[in-house]
């Protein structure tokens, strides 16, 4: 019998291994190297006036939810009743970064749909997405009132997610939903 | 029908030109070179199984422009290269960087080719020092 045990020892550790793994869930989503650390400086026209001007230091001061969305991408459709819902009950503040999109086109989906950022910042050429290390809409960041990023989501927010992701996280017990 | 067949063949190299900005983007033989090499090094985070060279989602166009403009101001690869990991993690070069973190993906291969090499080699000791007709040695 002695003789098994090893390769058998040896086997369960790579099935342990293999589970962990499948259970690992979105194999997209990747953690991301700003966890911790400094949201990164930006500074954009907004949306909805270019004039107006948007950037790491409006989020100063309280927790905010930076959500990277546009137009053409499907799932931040489905995210965005959340999103609504989110800003109707005052939970956090949400800014947009509104990635690689057309204006009009990003504008007539807010007034279409409603609008649940403070601002969005109109990010054409994609160029503070890089900064952000955006790579799939929508991606949510939570920072917190020092301007350190300390979570991020890959994918449509839902209220489970918010349960137990961000309002855990977000100081004083966090704003329910 | 032979001409439909060069017409349909056409039309089909056409599109495959058109699939990706494969243009000469320096006219520095040196440039482009490190150019398409170190685009080729770097993964498409939004088709995670392509290259950012071989892909033309816009995050791919979006950082194949940033790295020719970092080669035109002069930057190295490794600087690049971490102007890449600092946003993306690690897992946007297809070759990691040989740092603390990535050393056990480096070391790894080799120290399982050891273990198993030593593995192998009582196995083969054990089995040696067992009587040839050994029916009774089986336990050990």
């Amino acid at each position: 019998m002695n003789r098994f045990i090893w390769p058998l020892v040896a086997v369960l550790a790579l099935l342990v291994f293999l589970v962990m793994g499948l259970r690992h869930g979105d194999p997209r989503a990747l953690p991301s190297p700003f966890i911790g650390k400094p949201a990164p400086e930006f500074e954009l026209p907004t949306l909805k006036n270019p004039e107006v001007s948007i950037g790491t230091k409006t989020l100063a001061g309280d927790y905010a939810l930076v959500n990277v969305w546009a137009t053409w991408c499907v799932m931040c459709r489905a995210e965005h009743p959340f999103l609504l819902e989110l800003a109707a009950n005052k939970a956090i503040p949400i800014y947009g970064i509104n990635w690689r999109d057309s204006r009009p086109e990003a504008i007539r989906w807010l007034y279409d749909l409603g609008d649940p950022y403070l601002a969005s910042a109109y990010d054409e050429d994609g160029r503070v997405g890089i900064d952000w290390g955006v790579y799939g809409a929508p991606e949510t960041f939570l920072v917190d009132p020092e301007g350190t990023v300390i979570y991020k989501h890959l994918g449509p927010l839902d209220p489970a997610i918010w349960q137990r992701e961000f309002a855990p996280r977000i100081a004083g017990g966090g704003p329910g939903q | 029908m032979k001409r439909l067949l060069v017409l349909a063949v056409s039309t089909l190299l056409v599109s495959t030109a058109f699939a990706i900005d494969q243009g000469k983007v320096f006219d520095d033989p040196e440039m482009q070179a490190r150019y398409e090499k170190l685009i080729s090094e770097v993964r498409c985070l939004q088709c995670q199984n392509q290259s950012i060279k071989d892909s033309n989602v816009t995050l791919a166009a979006d950082l194949r422009r940033e790295i020719a403009r970092m080669i035109e101001e002069g930057q190295t690869d490794e600087q690049i290269a971490e102007f890449l990991v600092v946003r993306y993690g690690e897992f946007a070069l297809y070759r990691p960087r040989t740092t603390g973190k990535t050393l056990v993906l480096w070391l790894a291969p080799f120290l399982l080719v050891l273990v198993g090499g030593f593995a192998l080699m009582r196995v083969v000791k054990h089995r040696m020092s067992l009587p040839i007709d050994g029916e009774s040695g089986e336990e050990g």
